[in-house]
């Protein structure tokens, strides 16, 4: 793995109680110890799901391509060289799947090509600024933004503003929902999004601006309608 | 609601010498901080970003909110797999142990 990112690498390592090395789990498995299966399985399966999601549009079918993913690990395990991560692998053999039934569905799965709704429009409203002409301050804020960010992480009122960052996730362009959810929900590197997606960087990056650009601004009308 | 002054320039002319049309506005920031916190941003324009971070609250608090954002994000549960397919799995799991030990 050339980069390691914390949430996204120690997975294994926060295994509670048996704090079992990715080698030990694999070695586990081949065994055919079930408990190491279980754990995978649980482990893996939502963010599996989650991103199947992002290729295919019915719920049933994202469960067939998880289902399909753990089958693949059983029979291609033996094979496992661990030259990459096992997680890396798990994802890489759904990704494929995935791809396979979306063409089936005949949805296109082509992020590579920015949508209308990603290549444009601005983070912030042109009208939360200074004119160009301002003889002062041109582009700098006439309605700077509502402060929310100390508040937003407050114990009382975390559950709802999770409720709402979710649902201003899901109604996210699909692009941009599934390059936010993969860098920030799953916490993948931008290279390994680049990998799966067939993004090139720049629009990997106009995605991920786009899509948090977004979610920002529904916190902040979020917070201003409680104020 | 205006904001606080970046500088103490207030004056239209003098703002079109070269120290001033070099300053980022708060509505460039706001554009170019995904680059800033992807480590992407050209060095020059990494340094206009920290130097009107530097004066301006407004986009302080901007950044605050990605950063908050980010954290957020990251803390989202996934729902799981259904009980069925998970059985199922399990059954598929036992199988292939047993057409294992056999070989």
């Amino acid at each position: 793995m050339p980069v390691t990112n914390d949430r996204y690498e120690s997975v294994v390592a926060l295994e509670t109680g048996n704090r079992a090395s990715e080698a030990e789990l694999i070695d586990r498995l081949r065994c055919g110890d079930q408990a190491a299966f279980t754990w995978l399985v649980d482990t893996y399966s939502p963010s599996l799901k989650r991103l199947a999601l992002a290729f295919v549009s019915v719920d049933a079918v994202a469960e067939e391509v998880v289902q399909e993913t753990w089958l693949a690990v059983l029979t291609g395990i033996g094979r496992f060289e661990g030259r990459s991560s096992l997680k890396t692998w798990l994802f890489k053999i759904l990704t494929n799947r995935a791809k396979t039934r979306a063409v089936r569905e005949k949805r296109t799965v082509r992020f590579s090509e920015l949508g209308p709704e990603d290549g444009d429009g601005p983070a912030v409203s042109p009208e939360r600024f200074l004119p160009p002409d301002d003889p002062s301050f041109p582009g700098h804020w006439s309605t700077p933004p509502h402060p929310w960010s100390v508040v937003a992480e407050q114990a009382v009122i975390r559950r709802e503003t999770m409720e709402v960052l979710r649902r201003g996730l899901e109604n996210l362009p699909r692009s941009q929902r599934t390059v936010v959810m993969l860098r920030d929900v799953e916490g993948w590197p931008a290279h390994e999004v680049c990998a799966a997606l067939d993004l090139s960087e720049a629009n990997q990056r106009v995605l991920l601006h786009r899509g948090r650009s977004r979610l920002r601004s529904i916190l902040e009308t979020y917070f201003a309608d409680d104020a | 609601m205006r904001n606080v002054a970046p500088s103490s320039d207030t004056d239209g002319l003098k703002r079109m010498g070269d120290d001033t049309v070099n300053e980022m506005a708060c509505q460039e920031l706001v554009e170019v901080i995904t680059d800033y916190l992807e480590g992407t941003l050209p060095k020059s324009d990494r340094a206009r970003f920290d130097a009107h971070l530097a004066t301006c609250p407004g986009c302080r608090e901007y950044l605050e909110q990605m950063r908050t954002l980010i954290r957020l994000s990251g803390s989202l549960t996934a729902k799981s797999i259904e009980s069925a397919t998970r059985d199922s799995l399990l059954r598929a799991f036992r199988r292939w142990r047993d057409s294992q030990t056999q070989l």
